[in-house]
């Protein structure tokens, strides 16, 4: 493997983690409370599948970042302004079906970067992105599915479709942001520029919401400030309210 | 478990000489343990019977997603979220399973919803107790699977197919429950002063709703003896409590936790322990819906059917589209 | 009791689930479950039905396409096998001295 500025590869790693960590999190916040129960039980294997990659990139990043730091370390100790996750998966769930789309825009995402991470020149990356593309790929497969049901289902299902993806749209951009963490990762094989995943993510998107009788919103705008840590939305401090607080509140102890 | 208070379609057991010579039949069938299927014949108050029993049995399953998913959001490690995640999604499928071996009986799985919703049918009175520190969350894996496995093991031998195979299928994957749940639990008995005390609360406060999972004695249980000639009840309520006790009472001594009950006592005679019987007026308070937590289960599971009920209609308008399409590309290309 | 409540109007169908768990078995029913259609009730069965690594392929049927034996025809259905004893290979004494047949 090329020469890798550890530093570097840390805050990929943990943006990585953070989206499955954040993301994981809220899909379980669904547990019980779903629509029908074959769709409860699909809900949480998704979100069991992300919890378990949270586990294996943080442990990494752990390791990488050399301070004897376990991925539950780095998942309950740090505060938001640590936190790499992109804004997109922090944002509360709505009803079921922002749920969903939020679902298929990640998905859509996590499949393609995944794809590339297979033919990473770090060993690490390369174990981790094959356990979680295969897993990934069948999460696309239902959420697209999903999504493509509920946007060509009743008037209904179609206008909170289209509601779903007016609000979540500008949270897209953010995914495919480079910044120089990118460019090391890119320069040393680990990982790809995200700038250059849009094309096939647009391709992908378009088709699927083609499908679903749903429309793109005309607007460039892109919220951001969630993977370089800049600026969370006020969802995130709440949501590590509520995931970090025994082991804030009892440091220290086994569990 | 989780079916309490099923009260037969009719009054008391049948003589043979009252059967029908069908009904006789039947019964030999069950007394010879051969199982009874769907289409096979079988008297309509076994099966009205089986309903309210699988389906109280199912619904409880579903409620009781609630009181763990409580958690999943606060656990403490990632492995602990994935395991109490992976547990309450055992329990929806559990649910299903459930619903799916009820619906042979020739109800469907919405009707049974919908009469749960308006109060026509139970769940367990377990689940109308709150989860309050996590030690609650080993403690209701440990101690309520635990009583649940009890009867369920036994349930595996009832006369209705369907809902042995569910049972069957159920156990297996139970017995993961109970036991993450004492690992759980040993980690806070064993842990910080806090955790012990923690660990604590939830063994006292849960001990005698435990109890009472069981339904009251047998002597004041009407509809055992039907149930028990049909198969679909295997052992009475109380020598299903005893053998919780007897099997709990050395758990909790191992833990180093003070027993939730003072006359909780080896007897050498009978070869068990003794113990207080739980406060069944506040058993029948809590099935009359007047359980901590009754109103706010009730809420969440409602609120959850209505809020769905765009996406259910939603997927199934898109489906007829899709074979709409199918169709007419079909009769196009003949 | 599927008379005291009116149905909904638009539960989703039941589907029959068949999983075959290694290779080269059969496929075996494992149990049901509702779906809009078909490719749903696949995934939703690789959901529900093989948590636990259970499968390797799976079928699905929607339940009302399932034809089946009335349990009255049990007799005529299935009794006259029971005589034709000469159909099982435990029938016929072959002498040890032929060998393994």
């Amino acid at each position: 493997m090329a020469d890798v500025d550890n530093k570097a590869l840390f805050e990929f790693l943990v943006r990585m983690g953070d989206n499955t960590l954040i993301l994981g999190h809220r899909v379980s916040e669904w547990c019980g409370h779903s629509p029908i129960l074959e769709e409860d039980i699909a809900l949480a294997n998704t979100a069991l599948d992300l919890l378990g990659q949270t586990k294996m990139w943080l442990d990494y990043a752990g390791k990488v970042q050399g301070e004897g730091k376990s991925a539950d370390d780095l998942a309950f100790l740090r505060d938001a302004w640590d936190l790499r996750n992109v804004l997109l998966v922090e944002l509360p769930n709505g009803d079921f079906g922002q749920t969903l789309m939020r679902q298929f825009l990640f998905d859509a995402y996590h499949s393609i970067i995944l794809g590339h991470l297979l033919k990473s020149s770090d060993d690490e990356v390369r174990a981790i992105a094959q356990k979680a593309s295969k897993e990934v790929a069948y999460h696309l497969e239902r959420s697209a599915d999903t999504v493509v049901g509920l946007g060509d289902g009743t008037p209904e299902s179609h206008r909170r479709m289209q509601a779903a993806l007016d609000y979540l749209w500008p949270y897209v951009g953010e995914m495919f942001e480079t910044d120089d963490i990118d460019r090391a990762m890119a320069s040393a094989g680990v990982a790809p520029e995200p700038s250059g995943l849009r094309a096939d993510y647009d391709a992908l998107v378009g088709r699927v919401l083609a499908d679903a009788t749903l429309t793109i919103p005309e607007g460039k705008f892109a919220h951001k400030g969630g993977r370089n840590g800049y600026m969370h939305t006020e969802h995130l401090g709440h949501l590590l309210c509520e995931m970090q607080w025994l082991q804030r509140a009892y440091p220290g102890c086994e569990w | 478990m989780y079916a309490q208070m099923v009260k037969t379609a009719s009054d008391g057991v049948k003589s043979r000489e009252d059967m029908s010579p069908e009904e006789a039949a039947f019964q030999a069938k069950i007394d010879a343990d051969i199982k009874i299927e769907p289409r096979d014949w079988m008297p309509e108050d076994y099966r009205r019977t089986l309903i309210r029993q699988i389906g109280q049995h199912a619904h409880s399953e579903v409620v009781g997603q609630l009181p763990e998913g409580n958690w999943i959001t606060r656990a403490p490690t990632l492995e602990r979220k994935m395991i109490l995640l992976a547990k309450v999604q055992d329990e929806a499928g559990h649910g299903l399973y459930l619903y799916s071996a009820a619906e042979t009986l020739g109800v469907s799985r919405d009707e049974m919803v919908e009469m749960l919703h308006a109060g026509k049918m139970k769940y367990s009175s377990i689940f109308n107790y709150p989860t309050l520190n996590w030690a609650d969350i080993g403690a209701v894996g440990w101690l309520v699977d635990g009583a649940a496995i009890i009867n369920q093991v036994a349930l595996q031998r009832t006369s209705y197919g369907p809902y042995s195979r569910a049972m069957i299928r159920i156990c297996k994957e139970e017995s993961f429950h109970a036991r993450q749940g004492y690992s759980a639990i040993m980690k806070m008995a064993f842990g910080t002063p806090e955790q012990k005390r923690m660990a604590q609360h939830a063994v006292n406060r849960l001990w005698f709703p435990a109890l009472m999972m069981f339904g009251p004695s047998d002597k004041d249980s009407v509809h055992s003896e039907q149930s028990m000639a049909w198969k679909i009840k295997i052992k009475t309520n109380d020598e299903l409590r005893q053998q919780f006790v007897d099997q709990t009472v050395p758990q909790i001594l191992y833990l180093g936790l003070e027993l939730p009950d003072p006359n909780i006592k080896w007897n050498e005679e009978r070869g068990h322990y003794d113990f207080s019987d739980p406060d069944w007026s506040e058993f029948f308070n809590v099935l009359k819906g007047n359980g901590p937590c009754n109103t706010d289960r009730m809420k969440d599971r409602v609120g959850a059917w209505e809020d769905g009920e765009w996406v259910r209609d939603g997927l199934m308008a898109h489906a007829r589209k899709k074979q709409a399409r199918k169709d007419a590309a079909k009769i196009a290309a003949e | 009791m599927s008379n005291e409540t009116t149905p909904s109007r638009s539960e989703w169908p039941l589907w029959e689930v068949f999983i075959r768990g290694q290779h080269g078995m059969s496929h075996r029913h494992v149990g049901s479950l509702h779906a809009p259609d078909a490719e749903m009730a696949i995934k939703n069965a690789r959901d529900v039905y093989t948590r636990r690594n259970e499968g390797v392929s799976i079928w699905v049927v929607e339940a009302k396409h399932i034809a089946a034996t009335a349990p009255g025809e049990k007799g005529p259905f299935f009794e006259p096998s029971e005589s034709k004893v000469y159909r099982h290979p435990t029938f016929f004494d072959i002498p040890d001295e032929v060998g393994h047949m």
